[in-house]
């Protein structure tokens, strides 16, 4: 029941947010500065999170598959599809939920709580589309191609750690990656960043927009965000997988 | 002048505004007084739309505001000037980009013009050299000041303060109720304040509101206040040691 009330308000801010803005103008700076604050500022944590997480995934296969039966390249060919189909976007997106999904919720609902949302709302400003709107945009154009980066570094990561741990050579590595390559998978990935995006910016949004009472309630409806935006990634995870890999 | 008619407002079961009437006239500092929780807060949002009332009506010099479209309610709020209590200045923004945001956003105005609206207000409220802090690096007492600057940035016709003293000494408090009072003379606006601060009430208030546990109980000027034989108005008047022994 408390479910489906949350389902209705989320529903009902959806529509708030993309109703007609006062100044489109305005908009554009809007979101070039959330690509800055929530975009850019994840570089460094998707550069090392992919980097190491490629390292260790190509390590454990090889150390896992030592084994004269199998091929050597299927290290290579293991790290490329995990992180092709699964750690970039969706383990990311995780990670990702914890950085700018909680920054989502705890700025919109510090907002809330210190009346900065009524005074927008006082002044004859659609409070919902000007500071949501612009960080839905934001995270739905920068989250694919954090994606993309995380798998190219992934797999960057086991290119250099597997050869310098003695776990794989670098042609074995090079063929494996390269073994059946099928350009889906990217297809599939961005396509599992695109909903992702919007869950990690929508979702947190709503929790901010909702928090009545002071920082305590700010901190907690943060957390509940967190966890609610990557349990939702995780079904839609099943979901997309399960309708586009069919 | 705003008049409004039977107001009452409930959150669930829970009654907090129950039937009020009254007016507030223009050019004068209307004051609404009463305990914290007695529901100032919640009477102020409902009279500007924040909250919606469940009965009555709002008359902004005539305009009923629960009859409007939502678009003519989003006009007459760019009248409407609101300090909250907080302040409520973007902390995302510094003070000259907070005065200038309503500009920014409602007219057409060039830069320059602008810019000399921005300072105008600032200058207003005696802030002269804190134009590119952020609210979080200047003083409480300064953010309400920026605060009713950003409020008057569009020439309001309104004025609303809810506890604009609220947090501050009593020397900054008065430095701010005067500021309200003179801007509400000089510009000719009808301005209504929350207070639960007896020093607003005797400095500035021309007419007085009491709301004690969401009813009105009284109204009247601040030479009446002094002789009422209202009896929750004098416990709350003379709540403290000093007002009693000023009374005697
Ligand atoms: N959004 C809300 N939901 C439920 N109850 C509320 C809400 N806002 C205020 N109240 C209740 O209304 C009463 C009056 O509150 P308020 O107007 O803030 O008092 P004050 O006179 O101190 O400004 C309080 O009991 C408060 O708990
Ligand atoms: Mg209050």
């Amino acid at each position: 029941m408390r479910f489906l009330v949350h389902v209705g308000k989320y529903g009902l801010l959806l529509k708030k947010i993309f109703s007609k803005p006062e100044k489109v103008k305005i908009y554009y700076k809007l979101v070039l500065q959330e690509i800055e604050l929530l975009g850019l500022n994840s570089i460094g944590l998707v550069i090392i999170v992919s980097l190491f997480s490629g390292a260790v995934i190509t390590l454990q296969l090889a150390y896992n598959m030592d084994n004269p039966f199998l091929p050597d390249y299927l290290v290579g060919l293991g790290n490329r599809d995990t992180m092709l189909l699964e750690f970039s976007s969706t383990i990311m997106a995780l990670i990702l939920t914890g950085k700018i999904g909680s920054h989502i919720s705890s700025e919109i609902g510090s907002m809330k709580v210190t009346e900065q949302i009524d005074s927008l709302e006082m002044m004859g400003i659609n409070s919902a589309g000007y500071l949501i709107l612009p960080k839905i945009i934001a995270v739905m154009l920068i989250l694919p191609l954090l994606t993309i980066m995380s798998a190219f570094l992934g797999i960057l990561g086991g290119l250099i750690a597997g050869p310098l741990a003695g776990a794989v050579t670098v042609s074995d590595y090079l063929d494996g990656i390269t073994y059946v390559f099928n350009p889906y998978y990217v297809t599939f990935s961005i396509i599992k960043a695109f909903f992702y995006a919007f869950l990690i910016s929508s979702v947190p949004s709503y929790f901010g927009y909702h928090v009545e009472g002071g920082a305590l309630e700010v901190g907690k409806s943060s957390t509940q965000a967190v966890v609610t935006t990557s349990i939702l990634i995780l079904v839609f995870d099943l979901l997309l997988t399960q309708i586009l890999l069919q | 002048m705003i008049e409004i008619q039977n107001i009452s407002k409930s959150f669930g079961e829970k009654k907090v505004l129950d039937d009020i009437s009254t007016v507030f006239q223009k050019g004068q500092t209307n004051l609404i007084i009463g305990q914290s929780g007695s529901g100032k807060t919640v009477l102020l949002k409902s009279i500007v739309g924040l909250h919606e009332a469940d009965e009555g009506n709002i008359l902004y010099d005539g305009r009923d505001l629960l009859g409007m479209n939502l678009r003519d309610q989003k006009t007459l709020r760019r009248e409407i000037g609101m300090v909250f209590q907080g302040g409520a200045l973007f902390d995302s923004l510094t003070v000259e980009q907070n005065v200038r945001f309503p500009l920014d956003m409602f007219t057409d105005q060039t830069e320059a013009e602008k810019q000399d609206r921005v300072d105008f207000c600032l200058e207003r409220v005696n802030i002269v050299d804190a134009h590119h802090k952020f609210p979080s690096e200047i003083s409480g007492g300064m953010q309400k000041r920026v605060a009713i600057a950003r409020a008057i940035a569009l020439n309001p016709r309104y004025l609303f303060c809810d506890e604009p003293n609220s947090g501050l000494d009593p020397l900054t408090a008065i430095v701010i109720d005067n500021l309200i009072n003179e801007i509400t003379k000089e510009f000719d606006i009808t301005t209504i304040i929350n207070t639960h601060d007896m020093n607003s009430v005797m400095e500035i208030g021309e007419k007085i509101l009491f709301i004690h546990k969401g009813k009105k109980e009284w109204e009247g000027s601040k030479e009446d206040i002094l002789r009422t034989e209202n009896k929750p108005l004098n416990e709350f008047i003379f709540s403290t040691k000093l007002t009693q022994q000023l009374k005697k």
